[in-house]
């Protein structure tokens, strides 16, 4: 998969020839309308919301919510060429060129909802000397859960690069006072994975969340087993179980074979 | 822009944004080189929609706004509705949707209050970039 987070800044790598090409693209078309209603699905809204779309590109998804539900969207995105685009599209939201990681210019309060697809990862680059990725992430969720209103939802879908920088995109999301979590769709299929960061400002209950069709990690929904299980297990399952652990953390740990965790016969 | 986004938007400098003054921003100083001009856009009309955000609106700074761009008929205060499905108040959401929703802002700029930072808004779209020694 091509990265376009590790060519160049997003305004200077969506360029004039990229955004329409960009926009043109019939099979980037489908997978952003997919991503937009798979958002939709899980935020579960009420008709008629006043909704913000960061990174709205040429506004292929903003589209979406218009005709879903009839919704009013302003839409921000960092790229003078992407917005120029959706000029010529005529879409019908309100355009802002504004860098996400720099606030989000609106006052407390603003929107319903908030919708983003495929732009926060962008916030763990550091595309200048003075950008720092930690701060611009702070900065981005103090600002969004400012501007949300109480009981506001928020869906990005993103691409991660790995483990670490989604832990850092949840860690910031947490410290600003989101609740919330990841959903994964198509899980096993790693070229098809996807991520959505679904988070809710203020205390409401997760009904409000369509959580329908979302599987959750058995890893993190089951406890650790109980010591008076570990107990019961035999010698060979408890190799096995340390391997595993050390495979985990990234040692160096010999294969497994019809040996492992054998006795040597005496005879040797 | 649409005015009612001018409704919502602030200074997006960190400094101000502590501040009561960042917002709302203010469209008392044109230059002449990006002149204030309005435009009438026809969107589609639904009243829930107006009805949802109005409780929302921030009148004072909406009567602003309106002033600045040289509308002096506004109420001084919010208008009231019960039921946005009512006949008779219909036209009053007719007109707030006017207001809201059709008038565009095409061209001009915004002053922050608080920084006097000016805010350029070209071809409906305002800038929010900040240079970079407002960027924190």
């Amino acid at each position: 998969m091509s990265r376009p987070e590790t060519t160049a800044p997003p305004e200077v790598f969506y360029s004039e020839t990229e955004s329409k090409k960009y926009t043109s693209s019939s099979r980037i078309q489908h997978i952003q309308a997919e991503m937009t209603l798979r958002a939709l699905d899980l935020l579960a809204l009420d008709p008629h919301q006043h909704i913000l779309d960061i990174g709205c590109g040429s506004g292929l998804s903003g589209e979406i919510l218009s005709q879903e539900g009839g919704h009013v969207w302003v839409g921000m995105d960092i790229s003078p060429s992407m917005l120029a685009v959706a000029l010529d599209r005529d879409v019908p939201g309100d355009l802002l060129l504004a860098d996400m990681g720099a606030g989000i210019p609106f006052r407390a309060g603003s929107f319903d909802a908030v919708i983003s697809i495929s732009a926060i990862q962008w916030l763990c680059n550091a595309d200048t000397n003075t950008a720092d990725p930690k701060r611009r992430l702070a900065r981005f969720f103090d600002t969004l859960y400012a501007a949300l209103r109480r009981g506001g939802k928020v869906a990005c879908q993103f691409y991660p690069r790995d483990d670490r920088q989604v832990e850092q995109i949840l860690g910031a999301a947490k410290t600003a006072g989101f609740a919330g979590g990841l959903v994964i769709d198509d899980e096993d299929k790693k070229k098809n994975r996807k991520y959505y960061l679904i988070l809710t400002a203020g205390n409401i209950t997760t009904n409000d969340i369509n959580l329908k069709g979302v599987k959750i990690d058995k890893q993190h929904a089951a406890r650790r087993t109980s010591k008076k299980n570990r107990k019961e297990e035999s010698t060979k399952e408890y190799i096995n179980r340390k391997k595993e652990l050390m495979r985990k953390r990234g040692k160096l740990v010999a294969l497994d074979s019809q040996f492992t965790g054998r006795k040597r016969r005496p005879k040797f | 822009m649409k005015l009612l986004t001018a409704n919502f938007v602030q200074c997006s400098v960190k400094a101000c944004s502590a501040t009561p003054k960042c917002f709302p921003l203010h469209f008392d100083q044109q230059t002449a080189d990006v002149p204030l001009e309005l435009a009438h856009e026809d969107v589609d009309f639904s009243p829930e929609f107006i009805y949802n955000i109005l409780p929302r609106i921030d009148w004072p700074a909406l009567l602003i706004t309106a002033r600045e761009l040289g509308n002096n008929m506004l109420p001084e205060t919010t208008p009231e509705i019960e039921n946005p499905n009512a006949p008779e108040n219909e036209q009053i959401l007719r007109d707030l949707h006017t207001l809201l929703l059709e008038t565009q802002i095409i061209q001009g700029s915004m002053r922050c209050e608080n920084c006097n930072h000016i805010y350029f808004i070209r071809d409906s779209i305002p800038n929010f970039l900040l240079p970079g020694h407002l960027v924190q």
